[in-house]
Formats: structure tokens, C-alpha cells, sequence
């Protein structure tokens, strides 16, 4: 993602409010050609509405949005280079498969004879020529998604929005049709904005994700950015299983910062971040994966010893609830690395256990 | 176990015999072959060959059916558009006295709705001299205005159920709001417009009292007709009349009533499906 150049979809200060009530808060975003972005937060937390306002169904109250470089206020949705995949599917329940992936291309000047190749096309590239005559109510719900999507792609928009695309799918269908958009995507080119609760969707599919709490975006990076560097509290918890424990700054040398946790009895060392000061009030956060277990007392940086409160033994791996020397509880998670009757897990219930991490683990939030 | 609520179930064999029997015994008296309608003279269908002979029950028969007809059409397009204004413009100013006063001609008496119609129609010829006479037009006019509130309420309730997200796709696929009415709104609710022409038709094809209120010299629609007979003894041709009549009416009210229970039906099919998916 170029800097310099103007980028392809640009939000700036949107927000919209119903009444009194505040969807969307003074929303910044950027979003390059060719990319999968996602919106990411709990139910009710603003995805939907933001999506309706770069569709043009929403008006925002403040703010301006940007599409190719050309501002969108007052265009109405049919103008719009943009095409929307509706949470319901909306597909049109009077027409055949054939009829709703075509309705869109009835406003294009093209002959009967390009539509009718382009259908054939996006038949294809979503798997339902076999299905073309076919009314919605004869068609599965994944059949029914995939519709959604031919129709939103046959007229070629510059940007594709996709509204909660796989919740309605069951289990199974779900992690195979993510695999499928993915690949749609990258074979069209058409720049993606998904908006989804699901973050191991949202990490999975994305390029770059923006998460979103009661109406504000908190984090916008790559799905790495947003699990190994959480700027806040909110976003680290949102992102994955961690632990958290308040903690103080006590000296800062070099890129290293030592940090006093009382729920670990001691002084730990912990990769410092911009702005630290010493004595200043922080958060430590550990990822579970990131934190080492054994029997015998490692030689490691940061060393604490804990007694097992609780195992999850899942066979390839084990997840720990941890007992540490204040009383709190810290989640490990270890790969079941060895076989054998006694060695197939590092530890058992009630044992006392060693666990270390390196500095560059300990994830240091100031808010 | 569950005891069967012997009372409620008494009553509505009651309720039912009340009506159904005087109908279903009026019916089995078209085909009595005696003059007297209510002594039995053996099988006969005479009276609906003297029926189809008559010509004062061909016209009055006649002109009640376009009447209908033209009624029911224009009362479906204007309770259509009523209707599509209550379900769609949430936010418009006086929604709510809009929505009141397209349904209160439904409990409004017909004696008043005939009255008020009446003086209306008066007052109208003496300011603008038109109508000049009450009739067909008077009698057209009256019903459209208070059969379109049937097809409103017909046409509003399938509006609340439909998916509003599918008209904003069509938006999305490129079309105006016109556009987004004839190729999606329309289709998807024509079981709910072909149901509340059916009722609007039948309305009209029934209706005594505002007809009454509206007509004039020569205007005899059938229901007026059997009115007057009556007046003067029942005779067995209008037994035969009103079979025939009860028969289409039931038609009509079965066939909107089916109509609008399979429209349900898919409906419903169709949610499921959408909140539940299997390859
Ligand atoms: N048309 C509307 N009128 C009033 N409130 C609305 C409207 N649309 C959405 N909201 C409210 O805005 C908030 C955000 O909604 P939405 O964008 O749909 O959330 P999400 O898609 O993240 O679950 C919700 O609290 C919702 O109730
Ligand atoms: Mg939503």
C-alpha cells in the first residue's frame, strides 16, 4: 500500500447519528485497490451503518467519503460504482437465478448477447450454471449466498461490500466459502470491505482490519498488527485469548523496559514501547502461546512459578489455567510435543510448574 | 390429558348452524320444483332457466359486474399506492392522522359513509352541475372509495412482512425508485394486490346499502334488485339468484384467501432457508 498516491476509498470524519444516538463516531479510513478490509466489532457497534453510508443508503450526519478520488455526497446508490452484498442475501424471490445475477446489467448498454456471456460467466465462477433456471426457494442457503454474490459481481463495480457474508452458513460451509470469496477476490481484482463479528474470519480473510467499538474504529492494521500489537486493552481482548495484569514501569534501559507485577510477586523485563516513562501505571498482556510451561525451572528471562488450577487437553495440544504466586490466573497454551504416558503433556492437574516468557512477548498497553 | 372446552365448541356449532343452514336451505330450495318457496315439490331446475331469461336480472346483473369490476380496479390501484405510502414513508408528516383516516371508513356504519357520499354527490352537481344524475358514476365512485380500504390494509400488512433490503439491491443493481417499484415491490406483493381486488370486487358486487344511498332513475344493480323483490315475497328465482351470487362470492374470498396462505407459505420457506444453509 503506496502512501504517496491517492488512496482508493477515503473516509474522513464520518459519522452518523439516529436521533440522538450516535451509530458512527468521526470515523478516519483508508482503503487501497485490490484489497480485503474488513470491519470488525461486536453486534450493534456501528459495521453495518458505515457500509450502508459508503453504499449510499445512509446519508452521514458529519464527514465526507471518498470513492476513486471522487466525493460521494448526494450521489444516490444507483450511481454508485459500488455494489452491496445484503446480510439477508436480498435476493429477489419472483426472479430464477439466472434473472436476479442479470437484473443489474439491464442498465448497462451492452447487447443481449454480452449480458447473456457475462451471466454465463458469473455462473461459473460461482458454480450454479446447473442451477440457472432455478427460483430462490428451490436453492440451499449456500446456493442462495452465491447468487448474492454473482449478482453484486456481474456488473463489475469497483468495490464490493459484503454485509456479515458467511453468518448465515452453518459451521462447515463457512470456513469452505472463505476460502472461495478469497479466491473470487483475488481472480476479479474488486476491492473487498467485509464487515463481520467473527474475528477468526476477519483474520483469515483480510489484508487489513479495522476494528470497531460503539461506533469508533480503535485499531487499523494487518491481521498480525492487530493480534501481535493491540494498541488497547479493548482490542487485545477483542483479538484472541489473553491474559492481563496490571503492572507499573519501574526502569527503562535501552528497548527494555523493567516492569513490577504484583500478580507475579516480582520484576519482569518486558520489550519497552514509544512514550514509556518510568513510574508510569501500565497493563502487561500475555498471549497464551507465548508463555512457556514446565516441570523443572527454566533458564529464561522471566521466570514465574504457578501451580495448575485447570487443563483442556485437546490430544495435538493442552490449554492451562495457571495459579501465579498473587493469586490471579494466566492462561498457557503448549503443543503436546512428545508421546508417552506420563511425558504426553508438560504438566497435570495440581502440579507446580515453571512459566517464562521472552521480553519481546510482554505486550505493554497504556490506556 | 386435556378436557375439550365442551362449551366454546357448542357454541360455535351453534354459531355455524345460525348461518349456515338458512344458506344452505335457500340453496336447496332453488332446485324446488312448487311455486311456493318454502314447500318442497321435487328436484327442478327451472327457476335458473327462468332466472337466465330475465332481463331485468340480465342488465341489473350486468351492470353490477362492471361495476365491480371497474371498481375493484381502480379501488387496488389507489389502496395499493396508500398502502405503499404507509409501509414506506415512515417519517412523513401527519403519518399518523393519513393511516387513521384510511382505515376508519372500515368500522365507519354504511349508513352514514352512503349519507355523507350522497350529499356530497348533491352538493357537487349544484356548485359544478356535474353529476347531473346519479348512477352508474355515483354508484362507481361511492364503491372505489370505500372498497380501497380493504385493499390498503390487504397491501400495508404484506408490506410490513416483506424484506425491505430487497428493493435497496434492486437500488444497489443500478435502478431509481420507479424502477425499483415495477420490477421488485409490485411482483412481490401482486398475491396481496390480486387478493384485495378479489375482496374489493366482491364488496361491490354485494353491497345494498351505500348502493342504495348512491343510485338513481334506472341504475338497478342486482343486489337492489333481489332488495325490491323481496319486498314483495319470496319467490323461488331469487333463491336460484342468490345461490348463484353466494357461489361466485365464496369463490372469489377462497380463491385471495389461498392466494395470500401460499404466498405466506414461501415466504416462510424462503426465511428458513435464508437462516439456514446445506451446500
Ligand atoms: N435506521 C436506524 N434507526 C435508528 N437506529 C439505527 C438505525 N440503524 C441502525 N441503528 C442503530 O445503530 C447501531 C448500529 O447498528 P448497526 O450498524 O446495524 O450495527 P452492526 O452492524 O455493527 O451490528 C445499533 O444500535 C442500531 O440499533
Ligand atoms: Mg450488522
Amino acid at each position: 500500500m503506496s502512501g504517496e498516491a491517492e488512496p482508493f476509498i477515503r473516509i474522513e470524519n464520518v459519522a452518523k447519528s439516529f436521533g440522538s444516538f450516535q451509530a458512527v463516531k468521526d470515523v478516519n479510513l483508508t482503503v487501497a485497490r485490490g484489497e480485503i478490509f474488513s470491519l470488525l466489532g461486536g453486534s450493534g457497534c456501528g459495521k453495518t451503518t458505515l457500509l450502508r453510508m459508503l453504499a449510499g443508503f445512509e446519508d452521514p450526519t458529519a464527514g465526507r467519503i471518498f470513492i476513486d478520488g471522487q466525493d460521494m455526497s448526494g450521489i444516490p446508490p444507483w450511481e454508485r460504482p459500488v455494489h452491496m452484498m445484503f446480510q439477508s442475501y436480498a435476493i429477489f424471490p419472483h426472479m430464477s437465478v439466472e434473472k436476479n445475477i442479470a437484473y443489474g446489467l439491464k442498465h448497462e448498454r451492452i447487447s443481449a448477447a454480452d449480458r447473456a456471456a457475462r451471466v454465463a460467466e458469473m455462473l461459473d465462477l460461482v458454480q450454479l450454471t446447473p442451477f440457472a433456471k432455478r427460483k430462490p426457494h428451490q436453492i440451499s442457503g449456500g446456493q442462495r449466498q452465491r447468487v448474492a454474490l454473482a449478482r453484486a459481481l456481474a456488473r463489475q463495480p469497483k468495490l464490493l461490500l459484503l454485509d456479515e457474508p458467511l453468518a448465515a452458513l452453518d459451521k462447515k460451509l463457512r470456513e469452505h466459502t472463505q476460502f472461495e470469496l478469497m479466491s473470487i477476490q483475488a481472480r476479479t481484482g474488486v476491492t473487498f470491505i467485509v464487515v463481520t463479528h467473527d474475528q477468526e474470519e476477519a483474520m483469515t480473510l483480510s489484508d487489513r482490519i479495522a476494528v470497531m467499538d460503539r461506533g469508533e474504529v480503535r485499531q487499523v492494521g494487518t491481521p498480525t498488527e492487530i493480534y501481535e500489537y493491540p494498541a488497547s486493552r479493548f482490542v487485545a481482548g477483542f483479538i484472541g485469548a489473553i491474559s492481563t495484569f496490571p503492572a507499573r514501569v519501574i526502569r527503562l534501559t535501552g528497548d527494555l523496559a523493567e516492569v513490577d507485577i504484583p500478580a507475579m510477586d516480582g520484576t519482569f523485563a518486558a520489550r519497552a514501547t514509544p512514550g514509556l516513562t518510568e513510574g508510569q501505571e501500565i497493563t502487561v498482556a500475555l498471549r497464551p502461546e507465548k508463555v512457556a510451561i514446565a516441570k523443572t525451572c527454566p533458564d529464561a528471562v522471566n521466570v514465574v512459578e504457578g501451580q495448575v488450577k485447570d487443563l483442556a487437553y485437546f490430544g495435538k495440544d493442552s490449554l492451562y489455567r495457571v495459579t501465579l504466586p498473587g493469586g490471579d490466573l494466566i492462561a498457557v497454551h503448549a503443543v503436546n510435543a512428545r508421546r508417552g504416558p506420563d511425558t504426553a503433556r508438560p504438566a497435570d492437574w495440581d502440579d507446580k510448574v515453571w512459566l517464562s516468557f521472552e521480553p519481546a512477548s510482554a505486550i505493554i498497553l497504556t490506556d | 390429558m386435556t378436557r375439550r372446552p365442551v362449551f366454546l365448541i357448542t357454541v360455535l356449532c351453534f354459531g355455524f348452524a345460525f348461518f349456515y343452514i338458512p344458506i344452505l336451505s335457500m340453496m336447496v330450495y332453488s332446485f324446488n320444483d312448487s311455486r311456493l318457496a318454502t314447500v318442497w315439490g321435487g328436484f327442478s331446475t327451472r327457476w335458473y332457466a327462468s332466472l337466465f331469461s330475465n332481463r331485468q336480472v340480465g342488465a341489473a346483473l350486468l351492470l353490477s359486474v362492471q361495476i365491480a369490476l371497474i371498481s375493484a380496479t381502480m379501488a387496488t390501484i389507489l389502496g395499493a399506492m396508500a398502502g405503499i405510502a404507509l409501509a414506506r414513508f415512515r417519517k412523513f408528516r401527519g403519518r399518523t392522522i393519513f393511516s387513521g383516516m384510511v382505515t376508519a371508513p372500515l368500522i365507519m356504519p354504511e349508513v352514514i359513509t352512503g349519507i355523507s357520499l350522497l350529499m356530497f354527490f348533491i352538493m357537487l352537481a349544484q356548485i359544478t352541475g356535474w353529476p347531473g344524475q346519479r348512477g352508474f358514476t355515483t354508484i362507481t365512485l361511492a364503491h372505489i372509495t370505500f372498497s380501497m380500504v380493504f385493499v390498503t390494509t390487504v397491501v400495508h400488512a404484506r408490506m410490513s412482512q416483506m424484506d425491505r433490503s430487497i428493493e435497496e439491491a434492486a437500488m444497489d443493481l443500478g435502478s431509481r425508485p420507479w424502477q425499483v417499484l415495477k420490477d421488485v415491490t409490485l411482483p412481490v406483493i401482486s398475491p396481496a394486490l390480486v387478493s384485495g381486488w378479489l375482496l374489493a370486487f366482491t364488496i361491490s358486487l354485494d353491497d345494498v346499502v351505500i348502493t342504495s344511498f348512491t343510485t338513481g332513475p334506472g341504475a338497478t344493480t342486482l343486489p337492489l334488485l333481489i332488495w325490491s323483490k323481496v319486498k314483495l315475497g319470496v319467490t323461488p328465482d331469487i333463491n336460484a339468484l342468490a345461490t348463484l351470487i353466494v357461489v361466485t362470492v365464496g369463490l372469489c374470498v377462497a380463491l385471495a384467501g389461498w392466494l395470500m396462505s401460499r404466498a405466506e407459505r414461501r415466504r416462510l420457506a424462503e426465511e428458513r432457508l435464508a437462516y439456514r444453509a446445506g451446500g
